[in-house]
């Protein structure tokens, strides 16, 4: 019989947080930060797997690590919450309920199974101001902490909340947020250290909109996310208000163009098909389905 | 629910399980008896137990569909409800009407609502309009036990489509019967008690492309109709200012026509009945 060499406990969760922290490491990151009009999402993806997503009316998931684990986490997310919403009424589904079934369930993956998740999570709820925004940050081994206004994850994340803690300001409209994140997220992975300069299609972004009744996620893509991110404080005030108060994309959630469908193929070589999303121009784009 | 208790506290595996992004699939796992369809009835008819909803219409339009519904639940000789709603928003651009028993109605659509935002939220891509459709006749088939014991409930379905097949036919119309079968309709359709007097009315007076404000204004005609020779079908209550629920779901997404808007279409059907009763 072989014989078995004695690890400790310590020496066994150490590794599986070493484990952990290496894959979460690897991967890009995403931030979380609150602003005036809501709660902005974003993370460096240049794929079309999501990171971000809806879970519910005013719950928000970004997650970073491995997509197979946060993808399931995501998938039971969005289960709990529309079987709570279902059986009770849609407003007893919140925020913290959710932060803790995540850190009940990473928490027992950690302990019980070889292999840990290499995933980082962030649930995100958004108030009626930014005081009462709830940010829950769920790691690899289920502790979970409440964040205050803003946090980032995955790798290098300390060096990239150090820039959002130097600037974040609950009081920011949604152009100077979404530069701060973008600047936050490009202030690592550079050359020697070099900040980089992130474009459209290496980010994704979504809002949990605090004045929106009903679903507040909606993600920002396409044109107006360009419009956000390129000009800056120097949009004009309408047009920016336009893009704060439709939400570009029902086209994400719409079944229109496909990656492979012909507009989208004529305009992209066949490899990058990245998260651009539909075709701007389409009359449904822009456009606030008012399911409420 | 059924939701064992795992001294660990983790979710159960089955909200993990990569499998279906269906809702009611999820809660034949998780919580079967929230289903409809899935309770044991005791033998014998039931049809008088419980309040029926009755007429719903809808109209096809150049911008997308109109849906009404009249505002009655009967129980047998009696009035039910003055004010329930039977039209609702199914998601951002489609509709849904419920006629028959009101309860497995309300709770049918319910149902259907939180599979469309579910699929939605898992696969992060809206289902086409004829996989809704499709989906909503599954539900309907799964309630046919209780449909043969007088529980029926038959909606009716409309939605603009995003992804037409030909651009001059956005909104589109689904019919259903008790067994689930699905049928699309051309131009109008109506479900319910008063369907038949509601779908004589839009027949002479429906022409295709018609505008969302005339096909508002025939949706109460319509209603109107139904309810004046129909007992079970409610007309605008002056008096209690209560009127027909009418819904529009275009390019823009679903829209209920606000109190005042619906005031004032029921005022104008109402007073052009006073010179010619007959519409």
């Amino acid at each position: 019989m072989a014989m078995q060499f004695y690890a400790s406990p310590e020496q066994v969760q150490r590794d599986r947080s070493e484990y952990a922290r290496k894959g979460i490491a690897r991967g890009r990151s995403a931030v979380v930060l609150t602003y005036e009009g809501g709660i902005l999402l974003v993370a460096e993806n240049i794929t079309t797997l999501r990171k971000i997503s809806e879970i519910y009316d005013k719950i928000g998931f970004a997650a970073v690590g491995r997509y197979n684990e946060f993808e399931n986490l995501r998938r039971a997310g969005v289960r709990m919450a529309d079987l709570n919403g279902y059986s009770y009424d849609r407003r007893d589904v919140t925020g913290r309920g959710l932060a803790n079934a995540y850190t009940q369930t990473l928490g027992a993956i950690f302990t019980e199974t070889q292999k840990p998740y290499e995933v980082e999570i962030c649930v995100a709820q958004v108030g009626s101001s930014p005081e009462t925004d709830e940010l829950y940050r769920i790691t690899y081994d289920g502790s979970v902490m409440d964040e205050p206004g803003f946090m980032a994850m995955g790798g290098q994340a300390e060096a990239i909340s150090n820039v959002l803690r130097e600037r974040h300001d609950t009081a920011a409209d949604l152009p100077a947020a979404l530069a701060l994140a973008a600047e936050a997220l490009g202030s690592v992975g550079g050359e020697n250290g070099a900040t980089r300069q992130l474009t459209t299609k290496q980010l994704e972004v979504a809002v949990l909109d605090r004045r929106r009744k009903g679903r507040a996620f909606r993600r920002i893509a396409g044109a107006a996310l360009s419009t956000l991110l390129e000009g800056g404080q120097d949009v004009p005030e309408k047009e920016l208000g336009d893009v704060d108060a439709a939400p570009p994309s029902p086209a994400t959630d719409k079944p229109t163009v496909s990656a492979a469908s012909e507009e989208d193929a004529k305009d992209k070589p066949a490899t990058s098909k990245a998260a651009e999303p539909k075709d701007p121009a389409e009359p449904a784009d822009g456009v606030n389905g008012d399911g409420s | 629910m059924a939701m064992d208790f795992d001294p660990s506290g983790r979710l159960p595996a089955f909200f993990q399980n990569s499998g279906t992004s269906s809702f009611t699939q999820f809660l034949t796992q998780a919580a079967p008896e929230m289903l409809p369809g899935r309770r044991p009835l005791p033998p014998g008819m039931a049809a008088d137990i419980a309040p029926h909803g009755t007429t719903i219409v809808a109209i096809a339009t150049a911008e997308g569909v109109v849906m009404g519904g009249d505002r009655r639940a009967t129980m047998g000789n009696l009035i039910a409800s003055r004010d329930i709603e039977k039209v609702h928003p199914a998601d951002s651009y489609s509709l849904i009407g419920i006629a028959g028993t009101a309860g497995i109605g309300i709770e049918l659509m319910r149902l259907f609502q939180v599979e469309l935002e579910h699929y939605e939220k898992i696969e992060g891509t809206m289902l086409s309009l004829d996989g809704k459709a499709n989906r909503l006749a599954g539900m309907v088939r799964g309630n046919l036990g209780a449909a043969m014991q007088g529980l029926a409930v038959v909606p009716l379905f409309a939605g603009f489509d995003l992804t037409p097949s030909d651009p001059a036919r956005v909104g589109r119309i689904f019919s259903f019967d008790v067994a689930g079968g699905l049928y699309e309709e051309t131009g109008y359709d109506s479900i319910g008690s008063g369907s038949l007097f509601a779908k004589s009315a839009l027949k002479k007076k429906y022409r295709p492309g018609i505008s969302t404000d005339e096909a508002v204004r025939l949706a109460v005609e319509a209603l109107y109709d139904a309810a004046d020779d129909d007992t079970a079908t409610g007309g605008p209550d002056l008096t209690r200012k209560i009127f027909p629920v009418v819904m529009s779901a275009t390019a823009n997404g679903t829209h209920r026509l606000s109190e005042q808007e619906i005031t004032a279409v029921a005022e104008q059907v109402v007073s052009g009945r006073m010179e010619n009763p007959g519409g």
